[in-house]
């Protein structure tokens, strides 16, 4: 098949002539059959159907099209490269509907449709003509399976019909996904791109490409040249291909016999791996921030019923509960506007949880000012009541919230280095919050008096405020930001009943930390724990990392007991 | 339906009381313990099975019920909290005085209540896979051992998909931890190296993953065709899949093959992303047979919801019934002693299409199967072993186990030492 395969790209590339067609002609039938009679001897033991290719091996594209659904998943690669080879028209667009699962074989009479998904059932086109074929029940079909091995050849059989696309970035993709499984022919029809090629990051990718494919080649020259032009990528590819041929084997000869090219490889090796040591330093740090950015988050809230008010709200985390739901019910709401729901779920859950912290004040809080244990006993109850609820309401099953398009992915910034990107609007929706929460503090005459409350009781109410107003609103923003951590979590996270619980001992221990009643004291110990633990990470593993960090506070707090930024004057002394 | 589930909650607390012990309608019925979680973490899983035992019971009824009785359901309440676990068996089996008990989730749950089994002579369906280096006298192990679903899925990935790099990828338990030292040992007999092996724990609940998957993402990028097996247990797979998404990690470059996810995990994430990862069990919902697909009909109209999946422990629970009911119509009792001498040699048939048989070793002939992913939370099987694998309790790769065997019909021992010729007594 290969033999077969490779003569159609050249055919159709590189000499659209119709000499070669005809020689074409002559050959694929044969090679087929060829193909076929072996595909049969190895596959009769288990694959009965497989029997139909032998008896007739169609080459026409309904023939080939019609034995693809009963076909074993070994065969259907080869019934999809006949496929191919038939130069039919559609031929795209059925590998097309094959990958995305579209592709549905009729049981009564085995006829292959291309379908969409509408209300009344499955929308069938003809895949000859590309013509609508009605709409039918959607019980009367079988979808025909495909697996990774048979998706990654339909990618790149899909890639080799878009490298003319005119879109750069449709080209770009192709190039890449043909580059990951190359062969001789699609170099060869890379190397044809490449002639034609304006844009310059699609002929950059073919000449990287194109260059790990020459390190193969027998002139020592064009592997000279070769090693030269990757010796400026940071291509994973090029680094493992570069390594090898510059690594002794175990005989203590070399896969490169050229002195010059080898040692050309080498240095270009040791290059890539300084540069990719050094993003992944980056990257590393990128996970420290994004960790803490989320333990800040969690956290923020608690800095200000705990560390402000004095109040141990152990059912800090079912508020962060309360906002993910939140945002679940918002995307359940609107489902065909995620961006939408999840900007949406913002404000929203800061309402819910920020009313739902008022009710708790008003209602258990406020009668235990000062007495902590009986405070953390109430809550703590509270806080099983809540999960009980929303596990009645809402199942015990998690529920999943699907994220935006815009938060889904990367941003690649080089071969070495790409960060996700939902990680990296959480750092900076961290960041937003905790500004305004400062804002609200420093600069409203809301903050000026929380201030004042927190500071001094008695001198505030003297002074004609409503303490016990101040004190519910004051726990009502506590609890609202926790609700707005909850929708950032709903990203990253399960959104189910024991939500909470993960997160309330790290957001105890960030703001103990960090310094109990101070918002920057927060907002460093939580970077600070999330990129510690992070560093750490790689070197003892995901479970000792945290032990690490947890007898870490430990000794800290024994050394400096009121935390990073201990509350300096009155206001600390006063209780 | 609802009035008799009602009927038997009341009962079951009723007893738990000991207000009503040994009412007159208590000795018309046999009773059957249910122990699984309803609260707690494990409830996402665990309730499910309960309902399924009820389903069984209540169509176990409907058919006259057993030797002219019919069965009576004891619910109670673990709370996914182990040393619970065992005092809520030891209620069951002394204060109720259950036939049978079907439960047990984690593996540490299961060793929490084997000494309370053994003690009291009980006898416990366990249906979930497992790590196996364990057979109880008066366990009967319906999920899979380890050579059950494990090694036939390493055995898939290394000779079809041609996998030469690992990486074991696991949550910090006995189960992981023991699964990835078999498989550890059975890669390393099969003369893969060191550096070829990456071995991973993550803690209970993991959900910052990024490290993890970048460290797996460079692990697979040396050149060689890697895949990930899975061990990651309960909510920590949602964020590790939502991350290898986000991370662009393909099933094409870098399968997953996951021993713990299966339809109910899949029916709480957007599987879009997920698309070609795999997941090695014994029973799939997608698998087309009439006992399935009656199965699955009789599950949707009990539960009332048409949406509701099925999945590997569900049939582990319907096999291990009808073994049990097959075992006491034949012994014509429901006392324990007599009804595991009558389990093992019988067969059933299992939801694939083909039967379960219980082995001298208590536990059962299983097929098992490949699948992958697909964009609606179902699995499409790729592949499948030819008829069944008999489920083996102590590791042939491990070289404490190796030894070992488990026989209670003719050795009456569950850790037999073939080569000293003597048992030790001591069962797990």
């Amino acid at each position: 098949m290969r033999y077969a395969r490779r003569r159609f790209h050249v055919t159709a590339s590189v000499a659209r002539t119709t000499r070669w067609h005809r020689l074409f002609q002559i050959f694929s039938p044969l090679a087929f059959a060829l193909l076929a009679l072996s595909a049969v001897t190895a596959n009769a033991a288990e694959e009965a159907p497989a029997s139909n290719v032998a008896a007739a091996p169609a080459t026409d594209f309904v023939g080939i099209l019609s034995q693809l659904p009963n076909a074993g998943l070994s065969d259907k690669q080869q019934l999809l490269e006949q496929l191919i080879a038939s130069h039919h028209a559609s031929a795209q667009s059925v590998l097309k509907a094959l990958l995305d699962e579209h592709l549905y074989s009729r049981d009564s009479d085995g006829k292959v449709f291309i379908t969409e998904e509408v209300d009344t059932g499955l929308r069938l086109t003809d895949p000859e003509t590309l013509t609508t074929a009605g709409t039918e029940a959607a019980d009367g079909f079988s979808k025909v399976g495909t697996n990774n091995a048979l998706r990654k050849f339909l990618r790149g059989a899909i890639a080799q019909f878009r490298l003319d696309d005119p879109d750069r970035s449709v080209r770009l993709v192709a190039v890449h996904e043909m580059l990951r499984d190359a062969d001789s022919a699609t170099v060869d029809l890379l190397r044809v791109r490449l002639s034609s090629e304006k844009d310059s990051a699609v002929r950059k990718a073919i000449e990287i490409g194109l260059a790990i494919a020459d390190l193969d080649s027998d002139d020592a020259a064009t592997r000279l040249a070769a090693t030269t032009a990757l010796s400026q990528t940071l291509d994973g590819d090029a680094y493992n291909k570069l390594k090898a041929i510059s690594t002794a084997n175990a005989d203590g000869s070399y896969a490169e016999t050229d002195d010059g090219v080898r040692n050309a490889a080498a240095k270009a090796a040791q290059r890539i791996e300084f540069w990719r040591g050094i993003y992944g330093s980056v990257e590393t740090l990128f996970f420290g921030l994004s960790l803490g950015s989320v333990l800040v988050l969690a956290a923020i809230g608690l800095a200000i019923t705990f560390g402000v008010m004095g109040v141990i709200n152990m059912a800090h985390g079912e508020l962060i509960m309360l906002g993910a739901y939140t945002a679940y019910v918002m995307q359940q709401l609107l489902p065909e506007h995620l961006a939408l729901s999840i900007l949406l779920s913002i404000p929203a859950a800061f309402l819910v949880s920020g009313l739902v912290g008022v009710a708790i004040e008003r209602s258990i809080v406020r009668f235990l000012y000062g007495r902590p244990l009986e405070t953390l006993l109430a809550t703590f109850g509270l806080s099983l009541i809540l999960q009980q609820l929303v596990r009645s309401i809402f199942s015990p099953l998690n529920r999943s919230v699907a994220s935006p398009e815009f938060m889904s992915g990367t941003l690649v910034i080089n071969d070495a280095l790409s960060l996700t990107y939902n990680r990296l609007y959480i750092v900076l929706f961290t960041l937003l919050v905790f500004i305004a929460l400062q804002l609200i503090l420093k600069r409203t005459s809301l903050g000026l008096k929380v201030r004042a409350v927190s500071q001094n009781r008695s001198m505030a109410r003297a002074m004609g405020i409503r303490s016990e107003w101040v004190d519910a609103i004051t726990f009502g923003l506590g609890s609202g930001i926790a609700g707005v951590a909850g929708v950032a979590l709903s990203q990253l996270t399960n959104v189910g009943p024991n939500l909470g619980q993960a997160y309330i001992i790290d957001s105890f221990m960030v703001v103990v930390f960090g310094g109990v009643g101070n918002l920057w004291g927060t907002l460093i110990g939580g970077m600070t724990l999330g990129v510690a633990g992070k560093l750490l990470e790689p070197a003892v593993g995901a479970v000792m990392a945290k032990i690490v960090v947890l007898v870490f506070i430990i000794l800290f707090i024994q050394r400096r007991k009121q935390g990073l930024f201990p509350q300096k004057g009155r206001a600390a002394e006063g209780h | 339906m609802k009035r008799q589930y009602f009927k038997n909650v009341l009962l079951a607390s009723c007893a738990a009381f000991g207000v009503f012990a040994g009412t007159a309608q208590a000795e018309d019925t046999i009773k059957v313990g249910v122990l699984h979680s309803l609260s707690g973490t494990l409830a996402i899983s665990e309730a499910t099975l309960k309902d399924t035992v009820l389903m069984l019971i209540d169509a176990q009824n409907k058919k006259g019920g057993l030797l002219g009785k019919k069965l009576e359901a004891v619910v109670v309440d673990p709370a996914s909290n182990w040393p619970l676990f065992a005092e809520k068996a030891t209620e069951l089996l002394e204060k109720d005085k259950v036939s049978v008990v079907f439960g047990c989730w984690t593996s540490v749950s299961r060793k929490s209540v084997l000494p309370v089994f053994e003690k009291d002579n009980g006898l416990l369906f366990y249906p979930v896979q497992y790590e196996g280096e364990e057979s109880s006298k008066n366990v009967i192990y319906t999920g899979a051992a380890p050579n059950q679903q494990a090694i036939p899925a390493v055995d898939y990935l290394m000779k079809d998909v041609k996998v030469k790099r690992w990486v074991l990828e696991g949550t910090d338990y006995v189960y992981p931890r023991t699964t990835n030292k078999i498989l550890e040992a059975y890669l390393k007999a099969k003369g893969v190296k060191d550096e070829d092996i990456l071995i991973n724990y993550t803690p209970f609940g993991f959900s910052d993953w990024q490290s993890e998957v970048s460290k797996i993402k460079a692990f697979g990028s040396a050149g060689k065709k890697t895949a990930v097996v899975s061990t990651v247990n309960g909510d920590a797979n949602v964020p590790f899949y939502k991350e290898l998404g986000n991370q662009k990690i393909s099933a094409e470059d870098i399968p997953v093959v996951a021993f713990s996810v299966g339809e109910e995990e899949l029916s709480g994430i957007d599987t879009k992303p997920l698309v070609g990862h795999l997941a090695a069990w014994n029973y799939f919902e997608s698998i087309k047979s009439p006992a399935n697909t009656a199965f699955i009909k009789q599950w949707q109209t009990y539960i009332k919801n048409p949406k509701r999946t099925t999945n590997d422990p569900m049939e582990a629970h319907y096999i291990g019934f009808n073994l049990w009911v097959k075992a006491v119509e034949k012994a014509g009792t429901t006392d324990v002693t007599k009804v595991l001498e009558a389990l093992p040699g019988l067969e059933v048939p299992n939801l694939t299409g083909g039967t379960a048989k219980l082995l001298p070793n208590h536990h059962i002939t299983k097929p098992v199967y490949i699948g992958e992913i697909k964009g609606d939370g179902q699995f499409d099987v790729v592949w499948q072993t030819k008829g069944t694998v008999p489920g083996d309790a102590w590791s042939d790769f491990l070289p404490g186990s190796k030894d070992l065997e488990a026989d209670w019909v003719n050795l009456k021992c569950g850790n037999y030492n073939t080569k000293t010729k003597k048992c030790s007594g001591q069962n797990y």
